[in-house]
C-alpha cells in the first residue's frame, strides 16, 4: 500500500484546527499528529508549511458541457480545473446534450469522471425529461444509478402542479431537488439585473421577484409534500429572507450562493461585455450583503461555483444573444476566503461552505470528512495568504470566460490529493 | 474626442462644441456646391446590421459632402447572413482601412464592443434601446436654431412622450436636453418607462394635457405597433387616447412650442394632425439639419488637428 505524507500544515475540519502531518495509506487517512515517524518513511511528502490541510472541496454545481458541448469544456479538463481549485468532488449538473435524464447519459458522465481521475465527477440527474417541464424524470432509475442531486438547472419548473409532484414523488428516494428559481414570463428577453443599471443601459431586465417568486412557491411546497429543496444560484436579499424564515419552520430547505454573486454588481456591466453577463445576473451591493450575512449566520449552506465555460466566440455575440455564466473553479477559494473573512466568517466556516456542508447536501459521504484516521484521504492543501491574479490562459478550463482577471485573490490550492492519489501537486494537475 | 457613442460619454463640453460645428456646415450645405475637402482621404464604413435607410443615407451624404470615401455595409446583402460572427466582420472591414465606422445595431452595446476590436473611431448610429447620440444632436441642434439661441437651453421645457423604455431616441434626448441645461419632462404610462429613472431632475409623469399646457418643446415618440402584444398598452386606441397629439390637444400646445419627431411619423397612432398645418413643426428642419449635424460629428472625429472646414472641394 502506497504512502503520503502531507507535512508541515495546519489541519482544519469541522471538528476543529490542529498543528499535525497527515499520513496517508492507500486510499485512507492512517494517521494525524505530530511525529509520525513511524520507521518506514512515506512513500511521498507534500510539503504543506503555511498551508491548511481541509477536506476536499464539494462543488454542488458545475457545467461540465459534456457530453454535447465540449468545445467549451470536457469533463476531463473540468475535472482538472475543480482539481487545482482545490475540489475532490463536483456535482456536475445535467443541461448536457443529451440531457442526463436517463442512466445512459448519467453512468456516461460517471464513467468519463472515473477515467479522467482527477475528481470525483457525481452527476446530477434532470428534474423532467429534457428539462422541458413536463413530464417527470425516472427518479428511481436515476437513483439507482446512484444520482442524489436532481436539477433542471439552467430553466426552473414553471409549473406548480409538476413541482409538486416531482416533491412528493421524490419523497420516496434520497434525493434532493435543487430548484433555479426564475419565473420565465418575467424574464423574457432578459440580459442583467433589472435596476438603474439595466434603464441607462438599455437593455431588458430580469427582475428580482422572478426568483423570489418561485423561492417562495417551492418553500410552500417543500412545508405541504415534506420533499428535500435546495435552492441553486441564491441572487436576492430577499431570497435568502425566504430561505433563512424555511429554516426557522424547521423545513428541510438549503441554499447556495457563488463566488460571482458574494463580489460583482450588475454596474460590472456597464462596458457592455458578455463576459459578466451571468443567470441569475449580478445584482445590487444590497444584495450581496445579505448574501454574505446569509453565509455568516448559515442561512446558505454553500458556495458552489455554477461554473460554467463558454467558448470565447460566444462571449463576443451582442450582449443579448451571449450566453451566461462564468467560470468558477479555479477561483473559488481565492474570491471567497477574502470576502468571507472579511465579512467576520472563521477559516474553518468558510471551509464548511466549501467542503462537508455541500458534501452533506448532496449525500457524497467520502468527501468532507474529518481529517481523521479512518476517513477517505480527499483532501484540498492551500496557503490562506497567498496572493495572486488569474491569467487566462493558464486555466486548465477549456474556456476562458473569466471575470476575475485583474483582481487580487488570496488564497490558492498548492495539492489537491483524491482517494490518497495527488491530484494536483505544488500548483500543477499530476494529469 | 475619439468616439462617438452616446451623448453621456462625450459630456456638455463636446456637446456646445458639435453644436456650433453645426452652423458651419449648415453654411457649406448651403453653397451651390455644398462640398469642402476636409476629410479627403479619409474612409468611413457604414455598417448597418438594422434597417434604416433614412439615417444611413444622411450618414453617407454627410461623408461625402466632407470629401471622405464612404462604404456601406447593410445586413440584407451581408456575410452576416452567412453566419459570420460580429467581430469578424468589423476585423474584415477594419483591415481594408477604415477611419471611423458608424454602427447601426438591434443589439444595445454593440458601439462598445466593437471598439475593442478596431482602432478606428466609432460613431453609434443606434443601438437597440440604448442611445443615438447624432439624433439628440440634430434634435437639440434644430430647436436652438429656431429659438434663435446659442449656448445653452436653460429653462427651456422639453415634454418627451411615448415609449421611453424602449427608445433610443429618448434616452440620448434626455441626456442632451439635460446637458443644455433644459427642464426636461417624459410623458409615459408607467409600462413604457424604464425600471428605474433615467436621470436625476426629470420629471415624469402621464398626463400628457397637463404637460402639453407647459412644454416648450413637445417630442413625440414613435410607438410600434407590435409592443400591443408585449401587454405594456391595451390597444394602439387607448394610447392614442392618452398620448397622441390630437387635434384637440394641438390646439393647446403653446403658441411658440415646437414639435418634433425623429421619423418615420405612424400617422394616426402618436400623431394625429398633419404636421403642415403645426406651425412650430420642425420634422423637415430636423432631417436637414441631420445631415449637416452628421458633417459635424465626422470633421470633428477625423479632420487633421487644426484643420479648417475650407473652401469648395
Amino acid at each position: 500500500m502506497k504512502t503520503l505524507l502531507i507535512s508541515g500544515g495546519t489541519v482544519v475540519d469541522a471538528t476543529g484546527e490542529r498543528i499535525a502531518d497527515v499520513l496517508i495509506e492507500g486510499p485512507t487517512i492512517g494517521a494525524v499528529g505530530l511525529d509520525l515517524g513511524t520507521g518506514r518513511p512515506p512513500d511521498e511528502t507534500l510539503d504543506a508549511t503555511g498551508c491548511i490541510v481541509a477536506p476536499g472541496f464539494v462543488d454542488l454545481h458545475t457545467h461540465l458541457r459534456e457530453p454535447g458541448n465540449e468545445d467549451a469544456e470536457t469533463i476531463e479538463t473540468g475535472s482538472r480545473a475543480a482539481a487545482l481549485g482545490g475540489y475532490t468532488a463536483v456535482l456536475a449538473m445535467p443541461n448536457t446534450d443529451p440531457a442526463a435524464d436517463d442512466r445512459a447519459v448519467v453512468d456516461f458522465v460517471r464513467r468519463q469522471g472515473a477515467h479522467a481521475g482527477l475528481c470525483d465527477v457525481h452527476p446530477a440527474g434532470c428534474i423532467t425529461i429534457g428539462r422541458r417541464g413536463e413530464t417527470l424524470a425516472p427518479y428511481g432509475e436515476l437513483t439507482a444509478a446512484g444520482v442524489t442531486v436532481f436539477t433542471d438547472d439552467g430553466f426552473g419548473v414553471q409549473d406548480p402542479l409538476l413541482m409538486r409532484r416531482a416533491m412528493e414523488y421524490a419523497t420516496g428516494f434520497d434525493m434532493v431537488l435543487a430548484q433555479h428559481c426564475e419565473v420565465a414570463s418575467l424574464t423574457r428577453d432578459a440580459v442583467m439585473h433589472e435596476g438603474h443599471c439595466c434603464s441607462a443601459l438599455g437593455v431588458p431586465g430580469w427582475p428580482s421577484v422572478a426568483e423570489e417568486l418561485m423561492v417562495h412557491r417551492d418553500i410552500e411546497l417543500a412545508r405541504i409534500t415534506g420533499a428535500r429543496l435546495h435552492i441553486l444560484h441564491a441572487s436576492t436579499a430577499r431570497s435568502v429572507d425566504l430561505v433563512r424564515r424555511a429554516k426557522a419552520d424547521g423545513l428541510p430547505v438549503t441554499a447556495e450562493v457563488t463566488p460571482h454573486h458574494l463580489t460583482l454588481t450588475d454596474e460590472a456591466l456597464r462596458g457592455y461585455d458578455p463576459l459578466y453577463k451571468v443567470n441569475p445576473p449580478l445584482r445590487t451591493k444590497a444584495d450581496i450583503e445579505a448574501l454574505v450575512a446569509g453565509l455568516v449566520d448559515g442561512t446558505i449552506d454553500a458556495v458552489a461555483t455554477d461554473h460554467a465555460p463558454h467558448a470565447a466566440e460566444q462571449k463576443e455575440r451582442p450582449l443579448d444573444e451571449a450566453p451566461p455564466g462564468m467560470l468558477g473553479l479555479e477561483t473559488a477559494l481565492g474570491v471567497c476566503l477574502p470576502v468571507l473573512t472579511a465579512a467576520g466568517m472563521a477559516v474553518a466556516d468558510v471551509l464548511a461552505a466549501l467542503s462537508w456542508k455541500p458534501a452533506a447536501i448532496a449525500g457524497l459521504e467520502r468527501h468532507g470528512r474529518p481529517v481523521t484516521p479512518g476517513e477517505p484521504a480527499n483532501l484540498a492543501v492551500f496557503d490562506p495568504t497567498a496572493e495572486w491574479q488569474v491569467v487566462p490562459a493558464q486555466l486548465a478550463s477549456r474556456s476562458r470566460n473569466t471575470p476575475y482577471v485583474g483582481h487580487a485573490l488570496r488564497g490558492r490550492v498548492r495539492h489537491t490529493v483524491l482517494d490518497g492519489v495527488p491530484a494536483v501537486i505544488a500548483g500543477v494537475a499530476t494529469k | 474626442m475619439k468616439h462617438l457613442r452616446s451623448i453621456a460619454e462625450i459630456g456638455p463640453e463636446a456637446v456646445h462644441r458639435l453644436l456650433d460645428l453645426t452652423d458651419h456646415m449648415v453654411e457649406v450645405n448651403r453653397r451651390p456646391n455644398p462640398k469642402v475637402p476636409a476629410l479627403r482621404g479619409r474612409t468611413v464604413c457604414n455598417l448597418f446590421f438594422e434597417d434604416s435607410t433614412r439615417t444611413r443615407l444622411s450618414f453617407e451624404t454627410a461623408a461625402r459632402r466632407l470629401s471622405a470615401d464612404v462604404m456601406t455595409f447593410t445586413v440584407a446583402s451581408s456575410s452576416v447572413n452567412k453566419g459570420e460572427s460580429l467581430r469578424d466582420t468589423v476585423e474584415t472591414v477594419a483591415a481594408m482601412g477604415v477611419d471611423a465606422f458608424v454602427i447601426r445595431h438591434r443589439a444595445s452595446g454593440v458601439p462598445w464592443q466593437v471598439s475593442r476590436w478596431t482602432t478606428a473611431s466609432v460613431v453609434n448610429g443606434g443601438d437597440g434601446w440604448h442611445a443615438h447620440p447624432t439624433q439628440a444632436l440634430l434634435d437639440a441642434y434644430t430647436v436652438r436654431r429656431a429659438l434663435g439661441r446659442s449656448g445653452g437651453l436653460d429653462g427651456l421645457r422639453v415634454a418627451i412622450v411615448g415609449d421611453i423604455r424602449h427608445s433610443r431616441v429618448a434616452r440620448s434626448n434626455v441626456e442632451v436636453f439635460g446637458a443644455l441645461g433644459a427642464d426636461v419632462t417624459v410623458v409615459a404610462p408607467a409600462t413604457l418607462l424604464p425600471p428605474a429613472p433615467l436621470a436625476i431632475g426629470v420629471t415624469v409623469t402621464d398626463d400628457l394635457d397637463a404637460a402639453i399646457e407647459e412644454a416648450d418643446v413637445l417630442y413625440l415618440l414613435r410607438m410600434q405597433r407590435e409592443r400591443i402584444s408585449d401587454a405594456v398598452i391595451p390597444s394602439l386606441r387607448e394610447y392614442s387616447a392618452r398620448f397622441a397629439l390630437t387635434p384637440e390637444r394641438a390646439m393647446r400646445l403653446g403658441k411658440h412650442a415646437l414639435v418634433l419627431h425623429p421619423g418615420p411619423m405612424n400617422r394616426g397612432v402618436e400623431i394625429q394632425v398633419d404636421p403642415a398645418e403645426l406651425p412650430g413643426a420642425m420634422i423637415t428642419q430636423q432631417v436637414t439639419n441631420g445631415v449637416a449635424v452628421r458633417m459635424a460629428v465626422l470633421f470633428d472625429l477625423l479632420a487633421a488637428p487644426g484643420a479648417t472646414i475650407g473652401e469648395a472641394a
